[in-house]
């Protein structure tokens, strides 16, 4: 029974470490209703550009400054050539500019930074906690106990943006229908401008802890692929959802791998995620916190 | 900035790539290079090809050729992707004087090609990686496992955890676990491991890791849960920095992780940080700065602003000195076959392959090379296509890799030898094959 809460909570930790990667996914989704593929591509950049910094001898502080500038300009950037030029196109459209925009932000990152894979050391060390392991004989690592916390407090503050301030509102709005919103006043460059900023930032915090957990390497790209069942299961315009997706999805991979995976070869994990997606799909299409949406005929 | 400017002049060297292989002089000895430099596995693809155009370049600027006759290569970026890695080998065989030989640098490629290469003519390289039991050349007569394959590497890490524990015959109901790439590559040594498991009594358990690698808390939860003595690491890219970072991460010591020769760069240590400290791999090539031939190619080709890896402190690591001997592979290959087929002569493909399968770097020649130690000695024939099978031992101290094994250790040669021809004799059925008759080939 230890090894199966042994499992269980290390599929739980590593869930939140997909939830990271997924609060970016949903808060472009609330913004323009598109699934943003380029976000595991600007999670790649943000730790690589920061790793990049720091190579170059900035400090902690100022090499955080300096990538969240970055993220930032590029958020802004992305927004005036690419979105302004897409406002009231098909959603599929948007989703293929960002499509296009992942390959051009995985090229110029690595362009800029080289291909090289680096270390990153966030002064928290990943190992377990040794009263746990001597009291309860469960591994549980330090280092993922802090992402979860961190995951907490991005989680908290997002609900509050969201529900609390007028551009959280605006956000919603603009998700809901573009031209409406814009025929009422709300600033659809600027809401997309800020979501895509904050967008970046979650993407830099999410670069650092699977950085700092994985090395900074290219793989980092592939969080993105970690993320989408978890969005699919919580639904993608949910911040709770995020998090409760991820937290499902990392136990239940972790459990299947460990369990049944040694009855059919094992390396399951990477594809269970996405049956437990596809089964939710079909029973329930709008996730566990999404939006029902009822359209008139 | 420095990344910027060399990908810059990259770009441009490709754009203009059409341009200047029409212009190929009838006295090159063209090179395919079928390389990747971005993606998941760049950083072993970026060292080793680096390393490979660093040595034809060294041996174009210090001897004018091989035997006068310049080399020239073209690559083709295969993001370590099978089809593109066709696309590039179709694309590129037929450039300049015709493909010389190919070195794909991917099992998954070199599956996609042993076909191709047989019908074209054309000699497959594959140092240290691809199908293992095409080392019998009888019936894999265009495809070269050379200096080692999977199953020697499976072998000798075997033989050295028998030598850490004292005996063959210590290894008796000890446990290893075989963490693997679910992919063929991982695969490769399965059958190594359960041979292993009926003559010694070793327990050996397989799990599978799912491409590419950077999610592997359950897979360290069961080694936690299997208590194992040794676990194998069979990885590649991502997959080794995360499974030494988990294996700290579940409290499973470094010390006891063995890594194949593809889990052993600095490019897996460096960024898994403390966690790598102490943890060791087989290798078939040793690293360092201060090798002599590594200290040449510096005086020779960086030396001229020449180089042609990016980073300069890459210059001698394990991915790049591993580029230089496929470099030495492939410029000792043409020089035999210019002894036979005349020297200062562009060579076909197929005398090529000649000079492969007579290729002999003896430790005086790799002396001669300047090369002695930093690889190990092999001896070619028609029916050896693998020449070695020796590995050494490195363990990552923190800094850098310290070779803990300083003789070359051998296989089960025996054994391995046996299970090649088996599986080859059984491909041959399979695909129709009648084998060479290595004693009327001179």
């Amino acid at each position: 029974m230890t090894f199966f809460f042994e499992v269980l909570i290390g599929g739980l930790l590593s869930g939140v470490m997909y939830s990271l990667v997924a609060l970016g996914f949903v808060l472009i989704y609330k913004a323009s209703g598109v699934f943003n593929f380029a976000q595991g591509a600007l999670v790649f950049m943000a730790a690589l550009t920061f790793v990049g910094l720091t190579e170059m001898g900035l400090g902690f502080a100022m090499a955080l400054a300096v990538t969240l500038v970055v993220m930032i300009a590029g958020a802004l950037l992305t927004e005036r050539l690419v979105l302004r030029k897409l406002v009231n196109q098909p959603q599929i459209t948007l989703f293929m500019a960002t499509i296009g925009l992942t390959f051009f932000i995985e090229g110029l990152t690595q362009l800029v930074w080289g291909s090289q894979p680096r270390g990153l050391d966030l002064g928290i060390p990943d190992q377990p906690i040794e009263w746990v392991l001597d009291r309860a004989g469960i591994v549980v690592s330090q280092f993922e106990l802090f992402a979860a916390g961190v995951a907490a407090v991005m989680v908290a503050a997002l609900a509050l943006f969201f529900q609390k301030t007028r551009i959280g509102r605006g956000l919603r709005a603009v998700a809901d229908d573009h031209q409406a919103a814009q025929s009422i006043g709300i600033p659809l460059h600027l809401i997309w401008a800020y979501v895509w900023a904050a967008a970046g930032f979650v993407a830099l915090v999410a670069g650092l802890l699977w950085g700092a957990r994985n090395g900074v390497q290219f793989a980092l790209t592939f969080t993105a692929l970690k993320a989408l069942p978890v969005l699919i299961l919580g639904g993608f315009e949910s911040v709770p959802g995020a998090i409760i997706g991820g937290l499902i999805i990392g136990a239940v991979e972790k459990l299947a791998e460990v369990y049944v995976g040694p009855m059919v070869g094992g390396g399951i994990e990477g594809w269970v995620a996405y049956v437990i997606a596809l089964l939710f799909l079909l029973v329930r299409p709008e996730g566990l916190f999404g939006e029902k949406h009822i359209d008139r005929v | 900035m420095m990344h910027r400017t060399k990908l810059m002049a990259w770009l441009a060297a490709a754009t203009l790539g059409a341009a200047s292989t029409a212009a190929f002089a009838q006295a090159e000895q063209f090179v395919p290079l079928l390389s990747y430099r971005v993606g998941a596995y760049a950083a072993g693809g970026s060292g080793i090809f680096g390393g490979y155009i660093d040595y034809m370049n060294y041996i174009n600027m210090k001897e004018g050729g091989v035997n006068g006759v310049k080399l020239s290569w073209e690559e083709c970026e295969t993001e370590y992707n099978n089809s593109r890695g066709v696309e590039c080998y179709e694309r590129l065989k037929k450039r300049g004087s015709g493909a010389t030989l190919v070195q794909p640098l991917s099992t998954g490629i070199t599956y996609s090609l042993i076909d191709r290469v047989a019908t074209d003519k054309i000699p497959m390289v594959t140092l240290g990686y691809g199908r293992t039991d095409a080392a019998d050349g009888r019936v894999f007569p265009w495809v070269f496992p050379m200096i080692t394959t999977y199953w020697s590497q499976a072998s000798a890490m075997i033989k050295y955890i028998a030598r850490k524990e004292g005996g063959e015959d210590k290894l008796k109901g000890k446990k290893i676990v075989h963490l693997y790439h679910d992919s063929a590559y991982g695969k490769e040594p399965i059958a190594v491991f359960q041979e292993y498991q009926k003559r010694l009594g070793v327990e050996v358990t397989s799990i599978a890791v799912p491409h590419p690698g950077n999610e592997q808390q359950s897979q360290w939860l069961q080694i936690r849960q299997i208590r194992p003595d040794y676990v194998i690491l069979w990885g590649w890219g991502v997959m080794n920095t995360v499974a030494l970072k988990t294996a700290q991460r579940n409290g499973y010591p470094s010390g006891k992780i063995l890594g194949v020769w593809w889990a052993g760069s600095e490019e897996d240590v460096i960024p898994a940080g403390d966690a790598s400290k102490g943890y060791t791999t087989a290798v078939f090539n040793v690293a360092g700065a201060n090798l002599p031939l590594v200290q040449d190619v510096k005086r020779v080709v960086y030396a001229k602003g020449k180089g042609n890896m990016e980073d300069a402190t890459r210059v001698g690591s394990v991915y790049h000195v591993r580029g230089l001997v496929h470099g030495i592979i492939t410029v000792e290959a043409i020089r035999k076959a210019q002894e036979r087929f005349g020297k200062g002569k562009v060579m076909t493909a197929e005398q090529v392959r000649w000079g492969l399968e007579n290729l002999n770097l003896d430790e005086a020649r790799l002396k001669q090379l300047n090369a002695a130690g930093m690889m190990p000695p092999l001896k070619m024939s028609c029916a050896d296509h693998e020449g070695s099978g020796l590995v050494k031992f490195q363990t990552w101290d923190g800094n850098q890799w310290k070779v803990v094994t300083p003789d070359w250790i051998a296989p089960d040669k025996q054994m391995i030898r046996g299970m090649i021809e088996e599986s080859a004799a059984k491909y041959a059925k399979e695909k129709n094959i009648t084998p060479r008759d290595c004693s009327k080939e001179s």
